[in-house]
């Protein structure tokens, strides 16, 4: 018990003689602070994209609403089901009961041209039509400017998100794809998810509007129970007649943000990787100097009897606070500068855009933290061997 | 000193003014100011070195008898006064051109020897060459005759830190005289030798004068040292006291 | 240069320290290679766009069709050399995550628009007379293990007659590319198949390639088509396909913006690291500094020794960075599929040189003034 104390007493001794000679170093600590702040903003940077986008992608959705497209497609964008499917899909068992009949609703998608204001050229933006069933269906959605479109006319209600990213759609503009002129009257919300990125119309006037006559994309139905969900597909899918592929809305979306988080996922972990390993090596290089610099110090407190150890794990403890001091800067300035940093980008797999928001989650600034802590141990960890390593007499030799 | 020291002196003067003294110093003045205080280091030195001359120059701490050496090896500016050395004022010299004329006319000696200590003695010796336009194997060859000349020629490819004190003031020497320049000044440069190197250090400097005929002023407060010069200075309080001769 | 020794000996003199400096270097520039490489591979569509070829759409949405009775009055524009037409096929090979570009086109015409893809004669042969058959590039096939010979199933939207959504085809044929960068990712087949297989779209197609004769043409050319069918059902929108890869690349974000943000970072953490280095060997060294201008050394020679110093420090952390960098990036895409074409751009190696030497000039020109600056007189005393 003794000698634990006899130990602990020497590590507080030569750490608070590391604190006092801090000063003398400031700028080497500084600079293994600032670089290590830089690491971790990069990293938790490129991450929160990957987590912005997944988030959106996985708001939507609930896992009692089911969506139906054609078998072989991979999205609904290429899918394309009869009027004649659409009333057999909305007489499968499993369908939740509104006022007025089944809760499903049926949908067109197609794809339309809009100047993208971040870099002014044109991008693809979804253009949904839809019933006034749609919004049984997805419960989340407010209107929070104008007012949604009237059925059989020209208007069209533009997602917060499409509002934000892309030219020409506040209430009371006019925008026009083909021979069509069409007018925006309101803008939506839906809880952050994906609806947010597109425009939505009436139905039936899309329909024509493209020449699609009563074909639709999907059908989009709300289960009376998420249980139900096996009921429903497996009525449709054992229908000869019908050759449709049946998903769990939250299931259809991420599979759909799949490709694209890999790949910022992939990305981002590689360029953490390679800047954590240059961050290590300016850590090293900062507690070497630190360590030279106190050489006299160290020495003269060996030569009084303290022992190695308490060496070494001072110098380490330093290493990782200063570790850690970066690493909070960084995780700060990450948070301020990029958590709900709107921005747009193509979804390969759907070919539309998608809006979404940079995400700096707790669990990401964890990761950072935990990066930083490592950095300080792994850059610490040498100098502080060496230090302690170097005999009494070579130390006081240097000086 | 004795009335018939400081004649002597004049006479000195006057023989070294016909004989075209090499360095001749008038009425230099030198100030320091640290902060509002004002250092009056040197005050009026009057001082003649002629060709092939070893001068000592004593005096207690803060005498200026290191600022007058700097001032002789142009690394300071006099603040009153003139220096000549040759036929050059440099008093009246630029930085860059002090530091071409320094790299022609000074060997310069430390206490501390000032080795650099990722060299080795010979590349240590050879870097007043580089000024040149000595060709590599030029610069071979000068470094070791002036290695032989110190004794030193088994150990140029030893690094300073293989080598004693004595050692190292001998490269230190070397490297001083190896672009053969005019004066060879001295500080203090037996202050951290043992008795023994002192004697060989000394010794090799008394050579370089009397055998090879270099001018050398060494400044010192060490008599011992002093009493190999043939002619000792006395600084005091900024002001040349008087002069012995050996 | 004869001051060679002096300055390599001041580099070996921490060499603990002048070694991790230098990793630390060779870590910023392995970044500046590779990410350039990353930025570029994200652009690529851009470059290896053809000059003298132009991309036809519907003109009121990407995911319309035109039909295929437009390619007799295209070929008769003045200035079109060649036309060949295009349809994405949009189906699912195992997993919709082995996404690739799946392409029904009449082949003769298709391979005349795309020379730069290379397909030996007797492969070429076998293709066009097989109804089924198909070829891919040759990173598709060894992505997935493709060999010539073997049947490839895909489940696609498009119902065919029989009711079905499952197509089959032949690998007839793997084509390389005649330059690296030449995009080997596509799956090619015959658009008669497509077309007489399918149930709904017939005589239609997803776009038009045209050859032009005058790249500087494009434009004249482009407006006259698409006032051809202006007002038409069926109207046009064409561009170089050099405009087309843009908007796609567009659309993905300003990715370069991205990559330049933290190369930056990276880049300011270097020149903190690398300076702080110099600094400190500057002032371990004030005395023997001293002693060089005592001997002689002019304050400009100071302080060219201490710039060359720090020059040589990041040429040799840099050069192996880039070195490193080139080798990693011939290991291929990162990112498993999303970037195909991974290469590094030329340009990037003299780019990276312009870099290091303005890394050593910032790192080295404080230390540099300082070594020039300091007093002779001040620095011995200090001794």
């Amino acid at each position: 018990m003794q000698r634990i104390i006899n130990w602990i007493t020497q590590v507080y001794a030569v750490g608070v003689l590391n604190l006092r000679t801090l000063p003398r170093r400031f700028g080497s600590s500084a600079a293994t602070i600032v670089g290590v702040a830089g690491v971790v903003t990069v990293f938790v940077a490129v991450l929160s994209i990957g987590e912005g986008f997944r988030a959106t992608l996985q708001q939507t959705g609930s896992p009692s609403t089911a969506l139906v497209i054609r078998t072989g497609s991979d999205t609904e964008m290429l899918s394309g089901i009869t009027l004649m499917d659409s009333r057999v899909i909305q007489d499968a068992p499993g369908i939740a009961r509104g006022g007025s009949g089944p809760v499903t609703s049926r949908e067109l998608l197609v794809l339309v041209d809009v100047p993208k204001i971040s870099t002014g050229t044109e991008a693809n933006v979804p253009l949904r039509g839809v019933t006034p069933e749609a919004f049984a269906i997805r419960t989340n959605l407010h209107i929070i400017a104008g007012r949604n479109f009237e059925p059989g006319r020209n208007e069209i209600m533009v997602g917060a998100g499409a509002a934000r990213e892309f030219a020409g759609l506040q209430v009371g503009s006019t925008k026009t794809w083909g021979k069509t002129n069409w007018t925006v009257v309101g803008i939506f919300t839906d809880g952050g998810s994906v609806s947010e990125s597109e425009i939505w119309s009436d139905l039936t006037i899309l329909q024509g509007a493209y020449n699609r006559g009563t074909l639709v994309s999907s059908v989009h139905a709300r289960l009376s129970s998420p249980d139900e969900f096996d009921t429903f597909k497996g009525a449709l899918v054992s229908n000869p007649r019908l050759n449709v592929k049946v998903l769990r809305e939250t299931d259809y979306f991420s599979e759909q943000s799949i490709f694209l988080t890999k790949l910022v996922q992939n990305l981002g972990y590689l360029i953490a990787a390679m800047m954590g390993i240059g961050a290590v090596f300016g850590a090293i290089n900062t507690m070497y100097s630190a360590v030279a610099a106190r050489t006299r110090e160290i020495a003269t407190l060996r030569a009084l009897g303290f022992g190695g150890g308490p060496v070494v794990i001072s110098v380490i403890v330093e290493s990782i606070l200063l570790a850690l001091a970066g690493g909070l800067i960084g995780g700060a300035i990450a948070y301020t500068a990029f958590n709900n940093f709107h921005t747009s980008t193509m979804n390969w797999q759907s070919f539309s855009q998608v809006a979404f928001a940079f995400r700096v989650t707790p669990m990401l600034l964890i990761q950072g933290f935990l990066y930083s802590v490592v950095i300080g141990l792994v850059g610490g960890l040498f100098p502080a061997v060496r230090a302690a390593r170097t005999s009494v007499a070579a130390a006081l030799r240097e000086l | 000193m004795s009335p018939a020291t400081i004649s002597q002196s004049q006479e000195s003067t006057a023989a070294a003014e016909t004989a075209g003294a090499l360095v001749r110093v008038r009425d230099v003045h030198k100030v320091y100011t640290r902060g509002s205080e004002r250092i009056d280091v040197l005050q009026g030195v009057n001082l003649d070195v002629p060709r092939g001359d070893f001068v000592a120059l004593m005096g207690p701490s803060g005498s200026g008898k290191t600022t007058l050496l700097n001032l002789l090896a142009g690394l300071d500016r006099p603040s009153g006064g003139t220096v000549q050395i040759g036929h050059d004022r440099i008093d009246k010299m630029g930085e860059g051109e002090l530091a071409r004329w320094r790299s022609h006319h000074v060997g310069f000696v430390f206490q501390l020897y000032n080795l650099l200590p990722t060299l080795t003695a010979e590349r240590n010796v050879e870097l007043p060459l580089l000024l040149t336009s000595l060709s590599a194997n030029e610069r071979k060859k000068h470094v070791s005759a002036v290695l032989t000349v110190v004794g030193l020629s088994d150990r140029g490819k030893h690094y300073p830190r293989q080598l004693s004190g004595g050692q190292e003031q001998r490269v230190a020497i070397a490297r001083a005289i190896v672009a053969d320049p005019t004066l060879l000044l001295c500080d203090e440069p037996t202050g951290d030798l043992d008795r023994k190197s002192e004697e060989e250090i000394l010794d090799l400097l008394q050579a370089l004068n009397r055998e090879h005929g270099k001018t050398i002023i060494m400044v010192t407060h060490n008599a011992h040292a002093a009493a190999r010069a043939r002619r000792i200075v006395y600084l005091n309080k900024g002001q040349l006291q008087s002069e012995a001769i050996q | 240069m004869k001051f060679l020794p002096l300055i390599w000996s001041n580099l070996r003199r921490k060499r603990v320290r002048t070694l991790f400096t230098l990793l630390s270097i060779l870590v910023a520039f392995l970044m500046f290679g590779y990410l350039i490489a990353v930025s570029n591979a994200f652009n690529i569509g851009v470059q290896i766009a053809g000059v003298d070829r132009l991309v036809l759409t519907n003109k009121v949405s990407i995911i319309l069709p035109l039909p295929i009775s437009d390619l007799e009055r295209i070929e008769q524009v003045p200035g079109v050399t060649d036309v060949a037409h295009a349809d994405w096929f949009g189906g699912i090979y195992q997993d919709p995550k082995n996404f690739f570009a799946q392409i029904a086109a009449d082949p003769e015409r298709y391979l005349r628009l795309y020379p730069e893809f290379l397909l030996p004669e007797d492969q070429k042969k076998a293709w066009m007379a097989d109804r089924t058959g198909a070829i891919c590039g040759k990173y598709l096939a060894d992505r997935f293990h493709w060999k010539i010979g073997d049947r490839i199933p895909i489940m696609a939207a498009w119902q065919k007659k029989d009711g079905t959504t499952s197509w089959e085809f032949n690998l007839d044929g793997i084509y390389t590319g005649a330059t690296p960068t030449t995009d080997t990712t596509q799956f090619i087949f015959h658009y008669k198949y497509f077309d007489e297989s399918r149930v709904n779209g017939h005589g239609e197609v997803g776009w038009y390639i045209i050859r032009i004769a005058h790249p500087d043409q494009a434009p004249q050319i482009a407006d006259r088509i698409d006032a051809m069918f202006a007002n038409s059902d069926y109207e046009t929108k064409t561009s170089t396909e050099k405009a087309f890869m843009q908007g796609f690349a567009k659309q993905v974000g300003d990715i370069g913006a991205i990559i330049t943000a933290i190369l930056s970072v990276v880049f300011f953490i270097i020149l903190l690291v690398a300076g702080n280095t110099m600094m400190q060997s500057v002032r371990e060294r004030v005395t023997e500094l001293a002693v060089l201008k005592t001997v002689g050394f002019s304050n400009g020679l100071i302080l060219t020794l201490v710039l060359v110093e720090s020059l040589m420090l990041a040429a040799m952390g840099g050069l192996l960075g880039l070195g490193l960098a080139w080798l990693l990036i011939r290991r291929g895409d990162p990112t498993g599929g999303a970037l195909p074409i991974f290469v590094m751009p030329t340009g990037s190696l003299a780019l990276g040189m312009v870099a290091i030497l303005l890394l050593g000039l910032a790192t080295g020109s404080l230390p540099a003034l300082q070594a020039m600056r300091l007093r002779v007189v001040q620095s011995l005393r200090r001794a």
